[in-house]
């Protein structure tokens, strides 16, 4: 399959962390076999428990954080990029769900920040017509953190999370601290202050070909993880098929290359960030 | 890259059977996807199968009869240009007019679509066929084209059927043959040749064979225009809303009601008007027709105006049920007296609209009220079931010649009596004659209301003056071509506007000193000749200079 033929990684891509694989699959003594830029991987642990990534014919670095394991290519910083809130004592953490999909990591990540096709793709659940409008928002680089973020984002949904009864204007703040990763933060149904942690990792099994992870952290003490899941792959599936319909596969960076509209600030911030990172990986550079 | 044979040559993209009614088919022409959909008119379209917003297929899309909506964002492409007609993402901003898909050129000839990746329809000729053949079920190959032609000549012969081969990708195809005629059983025969035509792809599928790359797609760079971010849309066009239902409501006459996406619409007085911003980029007036007991969603009547400037047309045609339309809040330059002893309506045509609204008010309050209705024909008379609401008080004139119209106008007016009020609505030359029947019997323009829906009158804007603005302590000039409004909006005061052609009022300020040239509709003579105020679109300095209330 070409989407998985060894490609030269850019340093961007080669030195960063990324997911392969969700921590509770691997059982302590066991090893399964993964995939990341087209190598296959063995993931497995060792008796203390560590997770241990082999590939390459080397022992590549590892990591165990927010209920996956990760590795990377190259030299990764000492530690993943924090998700705060994730351990505060009453939040539910649930794996909720990995999805193979044949379009390339950023093409995804892309989906995730887009409020416009709610209407159209999570009808009845994340937005519905005539409900279409995706009001002004803010986009920045954070350069601290050197990640995108985009805040006062604003949208109304039939029902926003799993716990929601009606439809209500819901808030959103979405992180891109990874050129594969998102994060969402949204005004949860139960809690009037903290929000809703809803993210994504994608691992990129070739350039054409990712499995989407998602992780919720949650104020919720009413749904059940698997009513959590559901709800969370029920979006994915509807996502899949859209996806899977994009072309070409690998997001274009030339700014002419699709049309962008007011609503796609954030993707536009995304595509000017991975440009000036340098990344080459599942996208089809600016000319 | 395709050589130019390649990209001109007409070929067989689909049976004509294949474009069903609101499906979408999907056709290729090596390698390049094409997304193929007949309109409800018949037309068939074959465009690039990609949005040109994030790049999803088109063949995803919903094909609504008119214009094919994409799956992801819900964009909006028109049947045949392929021009985007709506963003749902900002409903209050027209597309831009250059967002056009690629649209490859297609004909319907002898019961199959053809298309070609460059040319126009007249361009290359089409290969001859037999008129009324019987098209086979087609067979896709994976085998190179020329190798399938081949094969084809060399197992069938012509002489029976007509072959075709599409050159779906450098090594795909798609056989489609056409029968000299038609059998009297057509089936027994269109499975017969597909037994033979799945036997020869067996054979040629399993023949070894070098891979074959595929061709890849071409992706065309958008305009440069197109890769920035568009402004927001017309400004004070602030509120959303669904167009709940859409219906006729006479000849030539389209009722919408647009409905609050959530909450209440605002208050809105009987005469008022709204802006409307319109997918195709124009704003347009429309006046209420509400009575104040009908205040959960807005009625308006837009008559077709096919001379226009495609304001009307894009309501009657481009704008339907569900879509969302940026408003204005509505604004009233056309107030309705309630201390009449008598009021009288004259509507011509759609000018009825607003007086409508009045009626309904009167009508409730018990207030007394004549309403005189004139149309061309009773066909051409919008909102019958209203006007039969309001019952006794109205009368309809219909098919009057301007004689007769004169005639029945003058007869309606009469002399004023105690406290009768009038109010007018309707096309320039009918208002025009009953303001100067009114004025001729004496009535005070005190008592005559009107409302012309544009400004016909001829205007000059060729005199460069100076206007002082009192309140912000600013002295400006005026250019020749540019209006008051231009002139302080350059120095960041802004003047409301809403039709800018000296019809609804709404950018009227007052005048402190300064002989005026009035160019408006709106006025009466008995307030132009007060001279106290202008409204600021249209009107100029009569000589020198102007103290303006701003
Ligand atoms: S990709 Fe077609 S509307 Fe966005
Ligand atoms: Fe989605």
């Amino acid at each position: 399959m070409s989407s998985t033929e060894k490609v030269e990684l850019d340093p961007a891509i080669r030195d960063a962390w990324h997911v392969c694989a969700v921590a509770a699959d691997i059982a302590p003594g066991a090893t399964a076999m993964h995939c990341l830029f087209g190598q296959r991987l063995e993931v497995a642990r060792d008796a203390a428990g560590r997770p241990v990534v082999r590939g390459d014919g080397r022992v590549l670095p590892a990591l165990e954080r927010y209920g996956f394991i990760w590795t990377s290519p190259g030299t990764p910083p000492e530690d993943l990029f924090p998700l705060p809130g994730y351990d505060e004592p009453d939040r539910k953490n649930v794996v909720t769900g990995s999805v193979g999909i044949r379009v390339s990591a950023p093409r995804a990540v892309e989906n995730f920040l887009d409020m416009g096709h709610f209407p159209f793709v999570h009808t009845g659940i994340l937005g519905e017509e005539p409900h279409t409008e995706v009001k002004e928002y803010a986009v920045a680089i954070d350069p601290v953190a050197d990640e995108v973020v985009a805040t006062e984002c604003q949208f109304y949904q039939p029902r926003a999370a799993v716990g929601s009864s009606g439809g209500a204007k819901t808030e959103y703040v979405y992180r891109v601290p990874h050129p594969f990763c998102a994060i969402l933060y949204k005004t949860s149904p139960f809690d009037a202050v903290r929000m809703d942690i809803v993210a994504l990792f994608v691992q990129p099994v070739g350039e054409e070909e990712i499995i989407g992870h998602t992780m919720m952290s949650i104020i919720d003490d009413r749904s059940t993880a698997t009513e959590v899941r559901h709800f969370q792959l029920t979006i994915f599936g509807q996502d899949k098929p859209i996806l899977e319909n994009q072309r070409p596969r690998k997001l274009p960076l030339d700014p002419r290359a699709e049309t962008p509209i007011r609503a796609d600030k954030s993707s536009i911030m995304y595509r000017r960030w991975l440009t000036s990172k340098g990344v080459a990986y599942g996208v089809i550079p600016a000319p | 890259m395709l050589n130019d044979e390649q990209r001109r040559a007409w070929q067989p993209v689909a049976s004509s059977t294949d474009l069903v009614a609101r499906h979408v088919f999907a056709g290729a022409i090596w390698g390049q996807e094409l997304a193929l959909w007949r309109a409800d008119d018949g037309h068939v379209n074959a465009w690039e199968n990609r949005c040109l917003h994030r790049g999803v297929r088109l063949t995803i899309g919903v094909n609504l009869g008119s214009e094919l909506m994409c799956q992801y964002h819900g964009w909006r492409y028109a049947n045949r240009t392929a021009g985007c007609t709506y963003i749902p993402a900002h409903p209050a901003d027209a597309p831009a007019r250059t967002i056009c898909n690629r649209v490859y050129p297609a004909v319907e000839r002898h019961g199959l679509v053809w298309a070609a990746l460059e040319g126009t329809v007249e361009g290359a000729a089409l290969p001859e066929l037999p008129m009324d053949g019987l098209v086979l079920r087609p067979v896709p190959v994976d085998v190179p084209p020329a190798e399938v032609e081949a094969a084809l000549a060399a197992e069938f012969g012509r002489d029976r059927v007509r072959w075709l081969v599409q050159p779906v990708d450098a090594g795909r195809s798609i056989i489609r043959g056409v029968l000299a005629e038609q059998p009297a059983e057509p089936l027994p025969v269109l499975r017969r040749w597909s037994a033979r035509l799945g036997r020869l792809r067996d054979r040629l599928e399993a023949l070894p064979r070098p891979p074959v790359a595929p061709i890849p797609p071409e992706l065309h760079r958008v305009d440069p225009a197109l890769a920035g971010l568009p402004e927001p849309g017309p400004a004070g066009t602030s509120l959303r809303l669904r167009v709940a239902r859409k219906w006729p409501v006479a000849e030539d006459v389209t009722a919408f009601r647009l409905a609050p996406l959530a909450g209440e619409l605002p208050a809105f007085q009987p005469g008022a008007h709204i802006d409307v911003a319109l997918p195709n980029g124009l704003t347009r007036q429309y006046s209420l027709t509400n009575g104040p007991d009908d205040t959960a969603a807005w009625v308006i009547g837009v008559k077709r105006e096919p001379a226009g400037l495609g304001g009307s047309t894009c309501l009657h045609d481009a704008v339907r049920e569900g879509d969302v339309l940026a408003v204005s809040p509505p604004r009233n330059n056309f107030p309705l007296r309630r201390d009449g002893l008598l009021t009288l309506f004259i509507a011509g045509g759609i000018g009825l609209t607003p007086l409508l609204a009045m009626a309904r008010t009167l009508h409730l309050a018990r207030l007394p009220y004549h309403f005189h209705a004139f149309a061309r024909s009773v066909a051409h008379l919008p909102f019958v079931d209203v006007l039969d609401g309001l019952g006794d008080a109205v009368e309809r004139h219909i098919g009057l010649d301007p004689a007769a119209t004169t005639a029945k106008l003058e007869a309606i007016i009469g002399t004023q009596g105690e406290k009768h009020e009038l109010y007018v609505c309707g096309p320039t030359p009918f208002l025009d004659a009953a303001r100067a029947i009114a004025a001729a019997k004496g009535w005070p323009d005190t008592a005559v209301h009107f409302e012309y829906f544009k400004n016909e009158r001829p205007r000059d804007a060729s005199n460069a003056f100076e206007v002082a603005l009192a309140r912000s302590a600013l002295t400006l000039d005026v250019a020749p071509g540019q209006s008051i409004v231009e002139a302080v909006a350059a120095h960041g005061i802004h003047i409301p506007t809403s039709c800018a052609q000296g019809a609804c009022g709404t950018c009227r300020v007052g005048v402190i000193e300064g002989a005026i040239d009035h160019q408006d509709v709106h006025l009466t003579p008995s307030e132009k000749a007060r001279g106290d105020c202008l409204m600021a679109c249209v009107s100029r300095a009569a000589a020198g200079r102007l103290v303006l209330d701003l």
